[in-house]
This record gives structure tokens, C-alpha cells and sequence, in this order.
């Protein structure tokens, strides 16, 4: 019966073929060095769901943003385990991106015919430290505020244009509850946008030319 | 002959993951919805019994106003609801005693005891209540809220419910 409803959706889907092409595709003998990106692929999908589910309690005011974290922590059943995973899965997910980077870069295997793979990786990790970034504003304490001020001050140092940009990323001049609106807009929205789609071309990338081997000496 | 079937490495490595896999679908599955259906498991009790205070608080015949506030908790917010209600002792009998609601059954303005008139006086459409709360004259559809009561050590208690 279950092999019935498989063979049925088989012949429609083809789900054996995408299978074969994305799962079982020929790889080279490598290491463990080459499993970095799909523990950076499992990380995203963890912080995705998990930032799913704080968007049901989190409200991004600065009335509320503290009060619905504290909420979040000591009111709601399992609601500690689930901002715990998404707090540490964000610093986890920044250092296996960058490893996995490091990786690609000592084995040269940005190299002919990689090249998009590596251009989009790197478009990948800045959008990753930029989630990091925008997500640190989010719970609105004390650390929260003055690193995202620091942060946007150091934008403000660019030649000419420097206090405009410090503006748009603040939402005006100083931070304020514009600045915790649009941060949370981008991190919600704009950024996983952008992460979804260079993903998109990352994977296909590698399934279509398949992972380079290890350097011979 | 016994058919020997040897697991081959792939179905050992699909077995193995698919059991991982629903051990921790399970764990992380059943946490995610204890997680969202969490505040439907914490409703609060509205109603409740309210002391007003001790029977000396309030003279024998005279309608007598006690404030009070009611606070919610839903989440991260509190909302403070205030609310008032005339104690009236007909007699020094413990269970001779009146609790009526402030709110005029109108537009949910407050109304006054007015000595001179007798009666309850709500100020926004000139409604007139009498002593037991019946309506006596204006725009109120029904007699004022009563409260049920109880005196319990010398103090006045009220059963308090939402609207």
C-alpha cells in the first residue's frame, strides 16, 4: 500500500530522480572538514524554525520587546529551550559559516568551474553576520542597545556619506523604536529573503557540479 | 530453510536514521506545541470572593461606596480595571445587606447615592435608580448589577463577576 501511494507520486513527482541527483551523487573520498556546509544548511533551517516560533510571543516595541522576551523565558512552556536554541544556534551558525568558508579557501576550492559557488557563499556569510547583527538589537536590554549603537556609530565613520547611512540603518538620528522596527523587519524578512535565494543558487551550484576533492599534494 | 536476510550497510544506515530521526521529531515535535498552545493551559478565574471590609465600615441604612481594582495578567501585559459598589446594611442582621454595582446599566456610567433624592443618580443621561436598584425614571433598560454577599468574622464579603 505504501509502496502503491510512493510509486503513484514517483511518476508524478519524480521524487526518486531528485534523489538520486541532489542525495546520492558521486562525491569524492574527503574528510570531515567537507561536512561544514550542510551543518551550515541544518543551523539555518534550526534558526528559521525557531525564529518562527519567537514570533508568536515576540513583539518588536520598545514597551514590549524586553517584557515578551521575559515572557518568552519564564511564562511560556518550553519557550526558554527555543530562544535558548536560537541564541546559540546564531553564534554556532557564524562560526561553522566562517569554517566552512575557511575550508573552501584552503583547499582552493573556489577554483574553475566554482567561482559562483564561492561569490554567492560570500554574499551567504556577509547576510549571515548581518542576521547576527540586525537579531542583537531584537531583545532590547542594556548589551542589546549600546552594541547596536557602537555598531551604527562605526557606520557613521565612512568618508562623506558616513551620517547618512548611520540615518537609514537608525531609521533617523538616534535609536529608538524605528531602529528596533526596521532591525526586526530585516531580520525577519529582508534577510532570510536574501539567504533563501543565494542558498538556492549555492545548492544548486553544488549538486550541479558536484564538490571538488581534496588538494594532492 | 531458514531465509537468513543480511542487513546490507544503506538499510542498516536508513534504519538507524530513521529511528534517530523519530526519537527526535518526537522531542523536539511535542515541546514546539506545548509552546504554542501554552496560554490557552493558563486561564484566569474572574470570579471571586472580594472582601470589602469589616461591618462597622458601614452605617445601617445609609448606602455606603467601596472602590476597588481588578488586574489582569495576559502575557507581558497587565491591564488595571477599577471598580465600585454600594453596600447597603438594611438592618443589623449579618444577611440583611445589599451589594449594588456602580455602573449604570445604560451607558456603564458611574452613578451616585443621592441622599436628598433617594436614590441612585446617574449623571450622564439622568438616570434615577431607587434604594434596591430598580429603575425609577431616564434611559436605563434594567436595575443596577446586584452582587451576592456573604459576612464572614464581622467582615462583608462580595461575589464578584465580570459584567
Amino acid at each position: 500500500m505504501v509502496l502503491k501511494v510512493y510509486t503513484w507520486l514517483d511518476e508524478r513527482l519524480g521524487i526518486t530522480t531528485i534523489y538520486d541527483l541532489v542525495l546520492d551523487r558521486k562525491v569524492p573520498k574527503v574528510n570531515w572538514w567537507f561536512t561544514l556546509g550542510s551543518a551550515s544548511l541544518f543551523l539555518f533551517l534550526i534558526q528559521a524554525v525557531t525564529g518562527v516560533f519567537l514570533t508568536v510571543y515576540y513583539v518588536p516595541s520598545p514597551d514590549h520587546a524586553f517584557d515578551s522576551i521575559q515572557y518568552i523565558m519564564n511564562g511560556v512552556a518550553f519557550g526558554w529551550l527555543i530562544r535558548g536554541i536560537h541564541h546559540w544556534g546564531a553564534s554556532v551558525m557564524v562560526i561553522v559559516v566562517f569554517a566552512h568558508m575557511l575550508r573552501t579557501f584552503f583547499m582552493a576550492a573556489y577554483k574553475y568551474p566554482r567561482e559562483l559557488t564561492w561569490i554567492t557563499g560570500v554574499f551567504l556569510l556577509i547576510t549571515t553576520l548581518g542576521m547576527g547583527f540586525t537579531g542583537y538589537l531584537l531583545p532590547w536590554n542594556q548589551r542589546s542597545y549600546w552594541a547596536t549603537t557602537v555598531g551604527t556609530d562605526l557606520v557613521g565613520t565612512v568618508p562623506f556619506i558616513g551620517d547618512f547611512l548611520q540615518a537609514v540603518l537608525r531609521g533617523g538620528t538616534d535609536l529608538s523604536a524605528v531602529t528596533l522596527a526596521r532591525f526586526f523587519s530585516v531580520h525577519i524578512w529582508f534577510l532570510p529573503a536574501v539567504i533563501l535565494i543565494l542558498l538556492g543558487i549555492h545548492l544548486y551550484m553544488v549538486v550541479k557540479l558536484g564538490i571538488s576533492s581534496v588538494p594532492k599534494e | 530453510m531458514a531465509r537468513s536476510h543480511k542487513l546490507d550497510r544503506r538499510e542498516f544506515v536508513a534504519i538507524v536514521l530513521a529511528f534517530l530521526g523519530s526519537i527526535m521529531g518526537v522531542v523536539v515535535g511535542l515541546p514546539a506545541i506545548g509552546y504554542l498552545i501554552d496560554p490557552a493551559t493558563k486561564t484566569q478565574k474572574k470570579e471571586d470572593w472580594i472582601s470589602v471590609g469589616p461591618l462597622e465600615n458601614y452605617p445601617i441604612g445609609i448606602p455606603t461606596l467601596f472602590s476597588f481594582t481588578r488586574s489582569t495578567i495576559n502575557g507581558w501585559e497587565k491591564t488595571v480595571n477599577s471598580y465600585g459598589v454600594y453596600i447597603t446594611r438594611w438592618t443589623e442582621a449579618v444577611d440583611d445587606i445589599s451589594a449594588f454595582s456602580n455602573l449604570c446599566t445604560h451607558l456603564s456610567c458611574r452613578v451616585t447615592w443621592n441622599d436628598d433624592e433617594m436614590g441612585y443618580i446617574c449623571p450622564c443621561h439622568d438616570g434615577i435608580f431607587d434604594d434596591q436598584g430598580e429603575v425609577v425614571a431616564g434611559p436605563p433598560p434594567e436595575a443596577l448589577h446586584e452582587y451576592e454577599t456573604k459576612v464572614e468574622e464581622d467582615v462583608i464579603y462580595i461575589y464578584f463577576k465580570e459584567g
